[in-house]
Parts: C-alpha cells; sequence; structure tokens
C-alpha cells in the first residue's frame, strides 16, 4: 500500500521536473547567487563593525577622537540589535515599502534584486558582527602585544595579525551564517524574489501538486546544504595550512640566496670561527 | 659609558589603588647590558612594559634620546620599532611562518622591499640558528627555538634597545642554554640590553650593570662584581642568599 504512494510520488515528482524542471533550476541558481552574495557582502559588513568595536579607546587620544568612536561604536551597536532583533521576513518588507513610503513613491527599489542582497546583506552582517567580535576576543591577547612591540599600528595588527587568526576561529559561523542564508533567503517571496521556494509556490499554485514539490525542494535544500557544508570544511583544512614542514639545510638557505651578499658573508664569518666571542 | 638612550624619572604605575611601581629612577646608555633582578610582583616585568609603552604610567617621565615618550602626540608605534621586546611567552605570530614573523615587520613598519627583508631576516635567522626550522609555524617548534625565533624578530628592526621580559622562565630548564646562549652573543655583539631575568649566573656574567628591585622600588643598583660579591641592602642580601 505505501509502496504504491512512493511510486506515485517518483511518477508525480518526474511529471513536474519535465515540466517545471528549468524553473526549479532557474530558482536553486538565483538562491544560490542571493545566499552567496549576501553572505559575502555581510562578512565584509561583519568584519568592519568587529574591527570597530575593537578598536581600544586611550586615555592619550584627543578628545575628538574619543567622542566620535564612542558615536560610531554606539550606532554599530544600534544596527547589531537593531537587525539581529527583527525578523528578516520583515525587514524585507519595512525596507521596500519603506521607501517608496517617506519619498512619496517618488523613488522605489527598481530591481528586486537590488532590495534583496541589501535586506539579507545586512541582515548577514548584524550576525557577523558579532562573530567577528568574538573572534578578535578569541586572539590570544600576546599576538597583539607582540605586533605593536614591533612598531605595528592597531591597524596593521588587525590586518596582518589579528584578523587572519580571527577568521580562522570563526569560519565556522561563516559557514553557518551562509547555510542559514542558502534556507532563509526564501522568506524574500514575500516581495516578489523568484527564488528555489518562490517556484514551490508558483508550481503548487498552477497544478495543486503540494507535497510532491515540497519533496523536490526539501531534497534540492538538502543538497545545497550539504554541498557547501562540505566546500567549507574542505576551505577549512586549506587555511589550516600544512601540518609538517621541510627543514631546510643551511647550506641550501646559502644557496638559495646568492643574491644577498651579506647573508652569505655573514656566513662564512660564522663558519670560519669568526663569531663573536663569547663571555663567561 | 656610552651615548645616555633611555632615562627613567620618577616613574610610578598604579593598577587601581595597587602601586606597582613608585618613583623609578633609572637610565640606560648604549652597550648597556642591565640585568633587573627581584621577586616575582616587584615591579620588574611592569617596569618593562612601560618602558615599551604596552602600559602607560601613571606619573613620571621616559625619556627616549632626551625626548618624552608620554607627551601627547608621541608616535610610539615608531618608538617602539626601535626599542625591541621579547616576551616571556614568545608572542610569535601563530598564523606566520618563523621566515614570515621576521619579515613582516620590516615590510609593514619599516617599508622595506620583500627581497631586503627577507635577507635581513635569513641573515639574523642564521644568527640565533633558526635557519632550519624558518619554514616551520610557531606550532610547531619547541619553547626554546620560538623564542630564538623571537629574538630574531625583534633584531630584524634593528633596535637600538632589546627589552627581554623573562625570556627564559616559560622553557624547559634544558632549553634555557640556547637562548640564553643567543643572548650572551648579542651582548657581547655590544647590543645595548635590558633584561629582567631570574637567571642570576646570566645577570653576574653578562651584564653591565644589575638593578635589584623589590615592592615596586629600586633598591640597589650597581656593576654586577659589586651586587653579587658585596651587597649593601639587607634585602638584597636575603633576595640572593636564596640562589646559593
Amino acid at each position: 500500500m505505501i509502496i504504491t504512494r512512493f511510486v506515485q510520488l517518483w511518477e508525480d515528482i518526474l511529471y513536474i521536473f519535465s515540466k517545471y524542471g528549468k524553473v526549479y533550476l532557474n530558482g536553486i541558481f538565483n538562491t544560490l547567487v542571493l545566499s552567496t552574495t549576501a553572505t559575502i557582502i555581510g562578512c565584509v559588513i561583519g568584519f568592519i563593525c568587529g574591527v570597530i568595536d575593537a578598536v581600544p579607546i586611550r586615555e592619550n587620544d584627543p578628545a575628538w577622537k574619543k567622542v566620535l568612536l564612542r558615536i560610531i561604536k554606539v550606532l554599530v551597536r544600534i544596527y547589531v540589535e537593531f537587525f539581529r532583533g527583527t525578523p528578516m521576513i520583515l525587514q524585507a518588507v519595512f525596507i521596500f515599502y519603506g521607501l517608496p513610503y517617506f519619498t512619496m513613491n517618488k523613488v522605489q527599489f527598481s530591481n528586486i534584486w537590488t532590495v534583496s542582497v541589501l535586506v539579507v546583506s545586512i541582515n548577514t552582517g548584524a550576525y557577523m558582527a558579532e562573530s567577528v567580535r568574538g573572534g578578535i576576543f578569541s586572539v590570544d591577547p600576546g599576538q597583539t602585544e607582540g605586533a605593536l612591540a614591533i612598531g605595528m599600528t592597531h591597524f596593521q595588527t588587525m590586518i596582518k595579525v589579528v584578523l587572519p587568526q580571527a577568521a580562522r576561529n570563526i569560519m565556522p559561523q561563516i559557514g553557518n551564517n551562509f547555510i542559514v542564508n542558502i534556507k532563509d533567503t526564501s522568506v524574500m517571496f514575500i516581495i516578489g524574489f523568484s527564488d528555489f521556494f518562490s517556484v514551490h509556490k508558483m508550481v503548487s499554485g498552477a497544478i495543486f501538486t503540494y507535497f510532491p514539490s515540497a519533496t523536490i525542494e526539501m531534497v534540492g535544500y538538502l543538497i545545497l546544504t550539504l554541498l557547501f557544508s562540505a566546500i567549507l570544511r574542505w576551505a577549512e583544512r586549506r587555511m589550516d595550512g600544512s601540518s609538517s614542514y621541510e627543514l631546510v639545510r643551511a647550506d641550501h638557505h646559502l644557496a638559495r640566496s646568492g643574491d644577498y651578499n651579506h647573508t652569505i658573508h655573514y656566513g662564512e664569518h660564522y663558519r670560519n670561527g669568526n663569531g663573536p666571542e663569547r663571555k663567561g | 659609558m656610552g651615548e645616555l638612550i633611555l632615562e627613567v624619572k620618577h616613574l610610578s604605575k598604579s593598577f587601581g589603588s595597587n602601586e606597582v611601581l613608585k618613583d623609578i629612577d633609572f637610565t640606560c646608555s648604549k652597550g648597556d647590558v642591565t640585568s633587573i633582578i627581584g621577586s616575582s610582583g616587584s615591579g620588574k616585568t611592569t617596569l618593562l612594559r612601560c618602558i615599551n609603552l604596552l602600559e602607560n604610567p601613571s606619573s613620571g617621565q621616559i625619556l627616549f634620546h632626551g625626548q618624552d615618550i608620554m607627551e601627547k602626540g608621541f608616535n610610539a608605534p615608531r618608538y617602539r620599532a626601535k626599542v625591541g621586546m621579547v616576551f616571556q611567552s614568545f608572542n610569535l605570530f601563530n598564523n606566520m611562518t618563523v621566515l614570515e614573523n621576521c619579515i613582516v615587520g620590516q615590510t609593514t613598519v619599516l617599508k622595506r622591499d620583500k627581497a631586503e627583508a627577507e635577507a635581513n631576516a635569513l641573515k639574523y635567522l642564521e644568527k640565533v640558528g633558526m635557519i632550519p626550522f624558518m619554514n616551520a609555524r610557531p606550532a610547531q617548534i619547541s619553547g626554546g627555538q620560538k623564542q630564538r625565533a623571537a629574538i630574531a624578530r625583534a633584531l630584524v628592526m634593528d633596535p637600538e634597545v632589546m627589552l627581554f621580559d623573562e625570556p627564559t622562565s616559560a622553557l624547559d630548564p634544558e632549553m634555557v642554554g640556547e637562548v640564553l646562549e643567543v643572548m650572551r652573543n648579542l651582548a657581547s655583539d655590544g647590543m645595548t640590553m635590558l633584561v629582567v631575568t631570574h637567571e642570576m649566573s646570566f645577570a653576574r656574567e653578562v651584564s653591565t650593570n644589575v638593578v635589584y628591585m623589590d615592592e615596586g622600588v629600586i633598591c640597589e643598583e650597581g656593576p654586577p662584581s659589586q651586587i653579587f660579591g658585596d651587597p649593601k641592602q639587607e634585602r638584597t642580601k636575603s633576595f640572593l642568599s636564596k640562589f646559593k
């Protein structure tokens, strides 16, 4: 009995797919483009906010700098709390209809892509800001001190030392956000974005095959998320670098650095036993 | 006595109500190797961190070639590039190889080009015997190797003074020797050094000047022969007696 239902389901799916296959694939494509773009932009926003949050306010700074920093930090805080604390589906409606409302319809979003990327990006950015903050916090303060001690500015320390390590530490969260975005961009149907999920609404509305279409969607989303979670893990392993290293023989290094005269000179100096005298 | 490099005048530092440094006065001239000794909590490390501006002194003055480093608008990063620092916990950059650790400061801070920076890095890595491990990451080498790499990282910046903050305290006993060896060589090359240490034999044999600190003040100061041979203060005597 149940077997026949499965056979039926398979036949329904084949039928829907023969009829609407291209539309589904187009939906998947749109979902991927939107979630990838928005995750990347969101990460950039998140890193900027996280870095701003980590800027130290020092006693010696001039007054204008202290005030400016405080104001910017409060603004970042408001942004994070607002977009983390409201549903993305509402944010989409709010922004999509808010702009024409306040401009008496003079300014509207002519392109649904623009507003979708905007909403998902700033939403992701708000979450990423917190992740980046945590990531920066997780890097040993000794790393910062080591960088400051050789004369790096706060900004150079961040770019060269802290952020690369923070980024590695928050890779799992970046992955999380990406997976969430693949699924949650589905709420953009509310403003008419044609993503994967909106195809389901369209198809089942046309031929009333709710369950078979939903099955296609479930399997489709699962394949997408599994695929990207594998890719993200691979990326993490790449970031970790090699787990082993090659020992460098002294003569090898001298041969390699043949252009650097004083290096060779120094090496000879040492090997001839003319190194600095040893006290004690 | 060479040219005066560092002058510390009436330096005090408090963390809240806890006064860690009280009215510290001392100077450091070119070629001096000054060992700062004293029990834990006597303020040795804080003094070193104030000199490198990793801590903000509460009052007093620190002059570098006569210029007050605590003035408003003083360029701290440029100053720190001239004052090398070696930490107890190494603080090598974990996201880079040993060689990259020795290059990044030169290219970002001193704006040297890559080839010049690499040549210079190799020169100092050779000096500390770290050429074989230059492609390793900090997590892959031993404590002694990390500390030697950290010394090279500071040296590539051509510092005028090197500050050592208990460079051997986090090391296994058998690795202490290799780091002290590098520091001895550095001293005999004429590097100006300020060394916070518990290695009394190093302080006695290598330094030109010994400072004994106790409870945030400089209790006694003089050449090693005098401090170790004929300490004047009771507190110095009782501290040194623990090492015999």
